[in-house]
């Protein structure tokens, strides 16, 4: 494969050093109770990122990162089940790691449908939703395996986002936006004034049964007793990492060559030959797949889905994270869905001023440093080029 | 007859508020070739405006509701109109550069900061709040219609204004700066005109129009509440596109289009379908703005353009 010529010294040792001490600081975060250990947490996890920039560990970091990507995935595996085991008996901080990965599966669909193929999609939540109401009008009402109703919940959402396909295909720019946007709201409502689904009151999804084995029961180890969002949490990072490997190999393969040619350049990629409507129409569905089928775990998670969980706000929510991570880069999706999830959980002073902080925070950088905290990297295409 | 004559009137009330917001949102893309989402909530924050007005005229003991309309409006015009050119200055205009969507999801959060602050630093401002009755509730008897002078009055004045901003535009020479920055921002700069301070005015100009449509909208209903804006704003949005962004002929037809959808779907849909609650009539408007830009992808009056390949 490619190998980068930086001089590169251990790359499983610098990648070794950065898991450990990634997952040594979730940890802490995670379990930090009062605001001061929070406020000092931040300043820290400033501190290190401005110091490794100036000493240029961030660079040797991301070097290691590309030059070995399999040991670098197994690390962050490893980071996150550590961050499980350690946590085996807190509820609510294994429902913030479940509700990170959940939401990162479906920004992973957003950054394939926006980052590489830049058919703006402003429904995300709506999709989401989707796949949480399908799961639970199937869960409740027919026998179906559970594994097979989260497939068949993306493929719903898919399916509904396949109406929008005319439209989303014939406009451009901000009519496009206003396609989606139309959508959610639309979604929204629709599901509010219908009965059948619940209403505004919305439904109870049923806890998740693998190969009968109830994931709502808790279970013990070694005689102590393990929180049930073990076995969620334990999913959904399966289904993050899977959903992440998609990604990145679609990323690398023609199909992500095709898709960025046409977000860039739509009248260069027709007269390359590249069919525009296709990798469209196949971005804007495997997106709500991905989306779908977040929904779908995140409705069993918590146990119920309602309207409210899935309006304009939640929409804009995942567009922030896909936006603040850097624009087509999936890694940093994680850092961004953490900052916008489990940031306003952790600064209870401001639970009341949450919103206002949150929005102020991505106005900063949108105006200061648009391109997000990690911006995507320029494609590699010959060996011993270094990655600008 | 008095039924359907009641269903007309309101979509006509409706429409117009639609249309002065989708005017604004209309007059930014032609001038920046911008979305500024948060217009919807700066109606709001002039209708909160206007009520703080009318509240501080009537701590001072004056209590003619002429002198509380004038205040209202004075000081719901003012506030919304800095508030306008104060972020094109400081959030816009920085960032011209940046791909479009930045600047729509920018405004979008700017929208939500509005929204918070409302909440949370006006007095009671999470609870909807009655807006002072200002207008004469007379009443007009045309045979088996009964017309309320104070609807009537807020239909005239929004025609006025519509009409006046229409005149602003095509028969000053200001309007014709307006119009020179929304062809070509480069060479209007060329030809002597002050490019910032015409963006800082159309900014200004269209936020005092959406705080007229706050406070006409607050003396319609009566009430008002901080959450208006949001959907008002979408609503602006979808008719300013509708009618084709960049042309304000469009954007009132626009307006009054996605009212005459609403009202047709709270009037239709109940027959069609019985039982069928009210708030379908906002699903049938959206989902008829889906089809109908899947016909028209750029509007109803579309722009002419042209890529250079």
């Amino acid at each position: 494969m490619n190998q980068p010529s930086i001089p590169m010294r251990a790359p499983a040792a610098v990648l070794a050093a950065a898991g450990i001490a990634i997952t040594l600081y979730l940890w802490l975060f995670l379990h930090a109770e009062s605001q001061l250990s929070v406020a000092i947490l931040l300043a820290v996890a400033l501190a290190a990122v401005v110091a490794g920039r100036r000493l240029g560990a961030t660079r040797r970091l991301e070097a290691a990162g590309m030059s070995r990507p399999g040991l670098a995935r197994l690390w962050a595996a490893a980071g996150t089940l550590a961050l499980i085991a350690a946590f085996y008996d807190t509820h609510f901080a294994l429902l913030m790691i479940c509700t990170v990965l959940l939401y990162t599966t479906a920004c992973l669909g957003l950054t394939l449908q926006f980052g590489f193929s830049g058919v703006a999609n402003f429904a995300g939540a709506a999709f989401f939703g989707i796949g949480s109401y399908a799961t639970a009008v199937l869960a409740a009402h027919s026998g179906l395996p559970h594994l097979l109703i989260i497939v068949i919940a993306g493929v719903i959402s898919a399916l509904v986002g396949s109406l929008l396909i005319a439209p989303v295909l014939r406009t451009r720019g901000h009519y496009a936006a206003l396609v989606t946007i139309a959508f959610g709201i639309l979604f929204k409502t629709f599901i509010e004034v219908n009965d059948v689904l619940g209403g505004p009151q919305g439904l109870q999804v049923p806890g998740m049964r693998l190969f009968g084995y109830a994931l709502n029961d808790g279970f013990t180890v070694f005689g102590a007793d393990v929180s049930f969002y073990v076995s969620y949490a334990l999913l959904s990072l399966g289904i993050c990492g899977g959903v992440f490997a998609v990604v990145k190999a679609l990323e690398r393969s023609w199909v992500g060559l095709a898709m960025d040619v046409v977000r860039t350049d739509e009248t260069a990629a027709a007269t390359f030959g590249l069919h525009i409507a296709r990798w469209k129409v196949v971005a804007f569905m495997l997106g709500n797949f991905f989306a779908g089928i977040a929904g779908s775990v995140y409705g069993m998670v918590t146990g119920f889905v309602a309207p409210n969980n899935f309006t304009f706000s939640d929409s804009l929510l995942m567009l922030s994270i896909v936006i603040l991570g850097g624009l087509g880069n999936a890694v940093g999706l994680v850092p961004a869905a953490i900052i916008v999830l489990v940031l306003p959980e952790k600064l209870q002073f401001i639970q009341e001023y949450r919103f206002l902080f949150y929005a102020a925070l991505v106005i900063a950088i949108l105006l200061f440093r648009p391109a997000g905290l990690m911006p995507r990297k320029t494609r590699l295409f010959f060996a011993g080029e270094a990655s600008r | 007859m008095s039924v359907i004559a009641q269903y007309v009137f309101n979509g006509l009330m409706l429409g117009m508020i639609y249309a002065m917001v989708a005017v604004g949102f209309t007059l930014f893309f032609g001038v920046l070739d911008v979305i500024k989402f948060s217009h919807g909530d700066t109606l709001m924050v002039g209708a909160f405006a206007g009520l703080a007005a009318s509240t501080g005229v009537l701590m001072l003991g004056i209590d003619t509701p002429w002198i509380q309309l004038l205040a209202v409006v004075a000081c719901a015009v003012s506030v919304t109109g800095l508030l306008g050119a104060g972020i094109a200055k400081f959030l816009i205009l920085p960032l011209r550069k940046a791909p479009p969507l930045n600047t729509l999801l920018a405004t979008l959060m700017l929208g939500t900061v509005m929204r918070e602050c409302v909440r949370l630093f006006y007095p009671d401002g999470s609870n909807p709040k009655p807006f002072p009755r200002l207008l004469p509730s007379a009443s007009i008897e045309l045979g088996s219609l009964s017309l309320r002078a104070d609807n009537l009055i807020l239909l005239a004045t929004g025609i006025a204004i519509i009409v006046g901003v229409h005149l602003l535009i095509t028969r000053t020479r200001f309007g014709m700066a307006i119009r020179a920055v929304a062809q070509d921002g480069e060479t209007a700069r060329l030809m002597g005109i002050d490019f910032e301070a015409v963006v800082l005015f159309t900014f200004a100009l269209g936020s005092a129009m959406a705080a007229l449509a706050g406070v006409m909208n607050g003396l319609y209903y009566n009430e008002i509440n901080f959450n208006v804006g949001l959907l008002l704003g979408v609503i602006g949005f979808a008719a300013a596109i509708l009618g084709g962004l960049g042309n304000i002929y469009g954007a009132i037809l626009g307006g009054f289009l996605f009212a005459a959808l609403q009202v047709i779907g709270s009037a239709t849909l109940p027959a069609l379908i019985p039982d069928i609650p009210s708030a379908y009539k906002d699903v049938f408007a959206f989902a008829v703005v889906i089809v109908l830009m899947a016909f028209k992808p750029t509007g109803l009056i579309a722009e002419k353009s042209s890529e250079r390949v």
